[in-house]
């Protein structure tokens, strides 16, 4: 029961660590990263559901009968794809928030905002 | 051709988009764009036409049967959404070269309307798909094409509301990708309607328990449901003008789409009201959003902000509809869906023009504007009428419903709460009446013209659709009505 | 840590191991995606990013009591779900079962690829994968709506010319390489390109790597250099045509009376058909992400020259 589920455990654990730095830190880039961490141990999770015990990688061969199932294989590749359209559109807002105020601290932005109102 | 009516509503908007980035005048890639929104909203009627005349369409991508490739299903639930998204897309792109012009620096402009495709085609295409990844995707697209138009606003305030927006959107489209994939992993499969088939076998496991909490939790994120709302006030209100209305009109409503799709046909009526404490969870948020971002609402000194929080505010009617768990319920959120939408776009874009002549939305600002631009006072105060739901505005129809499902239940406490919640949204909208007609104008602001015809046209639309289905309701509750009934499994 | 760039290199690192992960689970192509781009092309994006915004973190960490109730939730929601999950490795799990058996049993016969991820990407789930080259260029049309500046005055880029003409005067070495080493770069490209179909690689791989050669290129010889050899009009219009390919190839199989992205209508013969059709599909893929990812690379580069 254990070792079955071992796996998926520590999968939880990076992902939880993901979510943690998006929210507890207040640097935008960290929270990238964080966001970065969550999103890759979700793949990981995916990866490892195609997994099956003695089979190879889904490219038809001679003499193979088993292979691992191909489809988390197919969503993984978009949603990797996606990850980083989202990270590139993230830091893109990052530098201009920057130039716009100067720093890149949750805090400070929250301050500098509430300033003006 | 018409058998390739469900592939033509979401290519047409999709291959738009990077054809409009050979277009360098600004004119130009305006004309095309309405062209293009235009035609997809002619797609959806006929669509939905035709779904209402000999039900449910299924077009297969790539011409590979479900659930190997992927399928669309148009019911009449998503062909009426189709029809909400589209057509407000199109009347408010109306205003949109005349919008832009003083909020957009000239060199964007082609890129504006590109994103503004983009987004468009997302919505589509999460609305109109029945596979489930396929919305992950979809509403990606949708999603990165708002960031990125929330921060072409002017203020740099709307760059940290777009990063806010982007963090919380993000992190709701990964909880709707674990919780896909743990009803994969159940199941097997990605298509919906096979997932509703093959779910019930599973129900009891924990793991489909949690696959369901996350996509909740997850298109909860997206809805703004408070109190995961906190993205959506700065977003909305530092957007330019444009976007606002048509994101505050369109993009929750895919995502109130997306809960009522999930919850009612993939993990089904039994799963969704027994098994999990669901219904209980949504009564007290949704009133509670309604109360608090009302009362919010109340005290806010930016006009935008202060439509933001009644938006808000206006999701915890959709919800406790939906949660009533009855036919009438759900028609109730459906209608609202469809008249949230034309108050919404209606308000936002008459504070376009406010913004366009006045550069600011500020309710000091508003002092004296009733005589200073009357018809788009006026149609603010039909919009207002229409939130706080006076008889002969669609506001009144929804409210109805929604009181009348409370009450054949026997929740006579949520109908009166709800009546009450309405007494707020007319403190809000009074207080703009306030300004507008009853103060002096502020000295020192210069003669103000009333806006150009660019946004009045469309404003007036939407203002006169508000009335017309107000009083005319038999086509939104006859297909509202259909839809609820289809997705409860009742043949009408 | 408080360094923001040790942050990024462990991240890529994190990437790597990941990658290096897949390859166990037998996951090759995603595998080889994941190095390209979360080892590279993220990190150095992160790393443009940090020399833009600063290096070191500066604020205090907040509400990390709140975190911590938001994670332990979801994480103890998140056990509590894999607690009735089929174990690691089964073969009779659900998703073994049900719709990838046809996958596994009958691609070869319906499109003619030996990889089946290929054939599963580029024609049964076709339209997801249109969907994420669309997503690609969104977010390319919005780091060019954020960060595109306006048209400099001639004295900058003499004055930056000049600069980096200095500075990279003494790579002689890295220079030379760097020139014997893009061809092969742009030849590997290609290769993945077009193996796709047998091995693993394709149209995104290709794309990353395609634009690693010319963010090579630019690192060495400076962007002013790069920017005279590559024009940005060109990459901005190439990521609209690669979408446009894909498009059309599916407007294509419209017209010739099958579905949407229907590739069996393309040829006489279904499987040439498909043949043809995942070719074009991941040309228009590798155009898309290769300008794209030089897009985002120069945008971001080119605020840091002219602060």
């Amino acid at each position: 029961m254990i070792l079955g589920l071992y796996n998926y455990w520590v999968v939880v654990v990076l992902m939880m660590i993901g979510l943690y730095i998006v929210i507890a830190h207040g640097n935008l880039i960290k929270k990238i990263v964080g966001l970065t961490i969550f999103q890759t141990a979700v793949f990981i999770f995916y990866i490892s559901m195609a997994k099956v015990d003695g089979a190879t990688a889904p490219v038809l061969a001679e003499g193979i009968s088993q292979y691992s199932n191909p489809l988390p294989h197919v969503l993984i590749l978009t949603a990797i794809v996606v990850g980083i359209a989202t990270v590139a559109l993230g830091l893109a807002l990052a530098v201009r928030i920057n130039e716009a105020y100067g720093s890149i601290e949750e805090e400070s932005i929250q301050n500098q905002d509430n300033q003006e109102c | 051709m018409l058998i390739q009516l469900p592939a033509l509503a979401v290519i047409l908007p999709l291959l738009s988009a990077p054809l409009c980035l050979f277009l360098r005048r600004s004119l130009l890639a305006w004309l095309f764009t309405v062209i293009a929104s235009g035609l997809t909203m002619l797609v959806s009627i006929t669509l939905l036409q035709q779904v209402m005349a000999s039900g449910t369409i299924v077009y297969e991508m790539g011409g590979w049967s479900a659930p190997w490739g992927i399928e669309y299903r148009i019911d009449k639930l998503n062909a009426y959404v189709l029809l909400i998204v589209s057509s407000i897309s199109t009347v408010v792109l109306l205003a949109a070269h005349t919008s832009i012009e003083k909020e957009i620096p000239q060199d964007r402009h082609t890129l504006f309307y590109v994103l503004y495709l983009l987004s468009l085609a997302g919505l589509i295409g999460v609305v109109i798909t029945g596979d489930a990844f396929n919305v992950f995707v979809f509403l990606e697209i949708s999603s990165l094409a708002a960031y990125s138009l929330i921060a072409l606003g002017e203020d740099r305030r709307a760059l940290w509301a777009a990063y806010q927006y982007l963090i919380m959107g993000t992190i709701g489209a990964t909880f709707i990708l674990i919780g896909i994939g743990l009803m994969y992993q159940m199941t097997g499969t990605l298509n919906m309607d096979d997932l509703s088939r093959r779910l019930p076998e599973v129900a009891q496991t924990r793991t489909v328990f949690a696959a369901y909490a996350f996509i909740i939790v997850g298109v909860c994120l997206k809805v703004a449901l408070f109190p995961l709302h906190r993205w959506l006030p700065n977003a909305y209100a530092y957007a330019p003008s444009v976007v606002t209305a048509v994101l505050a009109a369109t993009s929750t409503k895919v995502a109130v789409y997306l809960l009522i799709r999930f919850t009612f046909s993939i993990f089904g009526i039994s799963f969704s009201f027994t098994t999990v404490p669901l219904q209980t969870i949504f009564v007290i948020l949704g009133l509670l959003g309604i109360f608090a971002a009302s009362t919010t609402a109340i005290f806010q000194k930016n006009v935008k902000h202060l439509f933001a929080y009644s938006s808000v505010a206006q999701i915890g009617y959709m919800i406790v509809g939906f949660s009533i768990g009855t036919t009438t319920g759900l028609m109730a959120t459906l209608l609202h869906l469809f008249n949230h939408a034309l108050m919404k776009s209606a308000l936002f874009l008459a504070l376009g023009a406010v913004m366009y002549r006045i550069g600011s939305a500020q309710l000091s600002q508003f002092q004296g504007l009733g005589r200073q631009m009357p018809f788009t006072m006026a149609a603010i105060v039909a919009g207002g009428l229409s939130l706080i739901g006076v008889p002969l505005t669609v506001g009144f129809v929804s409210k109805w419903y929604l009181v009348l499902a409370a009450l054949e239940n026997g929740w006579w406490p949520v109908a009166v709460l709800v009546l009450l919640g309405s007494l707020l949204a007319l403190v809000y909208v009074w207080r703009i009446v306030e300004a507008a007609y009853f103060n002096e104008p502020p000295a020192g602001r210069g003669a103000v013209e009333e806006a150009p015809l660019g946004f009045l046209i469309p404003v007036w639309v939407l203002v006169t659709a508000n009335i017309y289905f107000g009083m005319d309701t038999r086509l939104s509750v006859q297909v509202a009505q259909a839809a609820a009934q289809s997705l409860f499994g009742v043949s009408p | 840590m408080r360094d923001l760039f040790a942050v990024v290199m462990m991240l890529g690192i994190f990437g790597l191991l990941s990658a290096s992960f897949f390859v166990v689970m037998d996951a090759v192509d995603v595998a080889f995606t994941e190095a390209s781009v979360g080892a590279g092309i993220s990190t150095l994006l992160m790393l443009t990013a940090v020399t833009l915004t600063g290096r070191l973190e500066d604020g205090e960490r907040h509400r990390p009591m709140w975190a911590l109730v938001v994670v332990f939730i979801t994480g103890g929601l998140l056990i509590y779900g894999t607690l009735d999950m089929p174990y690691f490795g089964s073969a009779d799990a659900p998703i073994h079962q049900h719709v990838a058996p046809r996958y596994i049993h009958d691609s070869m016969q319906e499109t003619g690829l030996p990889n089946i991820v290929t054939s599963v990407l580029a024609s049964y789930r076709g339209f997801d994968t249109f969907g994420e080259v669309v997503v690609i260029f969104t977010a390319g049309m919005g780091v060019l709506a954020l960060l595109t500046m306006g048209s400099r005055t001639g004295i900058h880029r003499v004055m930056a010319d000049s600069i980096f003409y200095l500075m990279h005067e003494q790579h002689l070495i890295l220079r030379i390489l760097t020139k014997i080493l893009i061809p092969f770069i742009l030849l590997f490209a290609l290769y993945v390109q077009f193996h796709g179909d047998f091995g693993p690689g394709g149209g995104f791989q290709a794309g990353v790597i395609f634009a690693a050669a010319i963010i090579l290129y630019a690192m060495v010889f400076g962007l002013s250099t790069a920017r005279r050899v590559i024009n940005r009009t060109f990459f901005k219009l190439l990521s609209a045509i690669g979408v446009l390919l894909y498009g059309g190839v599916g407007v294509v199989s419209l017209l010739n009376g099958g579905n949407f992205l229907d590739y069996n209508v393309l040829a006489d013969d279904p499987v040439a058909g498909q043949h043809l059709g995942i070719l074009l599909i991941e040309f228009g893929v590798g155009c898309t992400v290769a300008s794209v990812m030089v897009i985002i690379f120069f945008n971001f580069s080119g605020r840091r020259e002219f602060p």
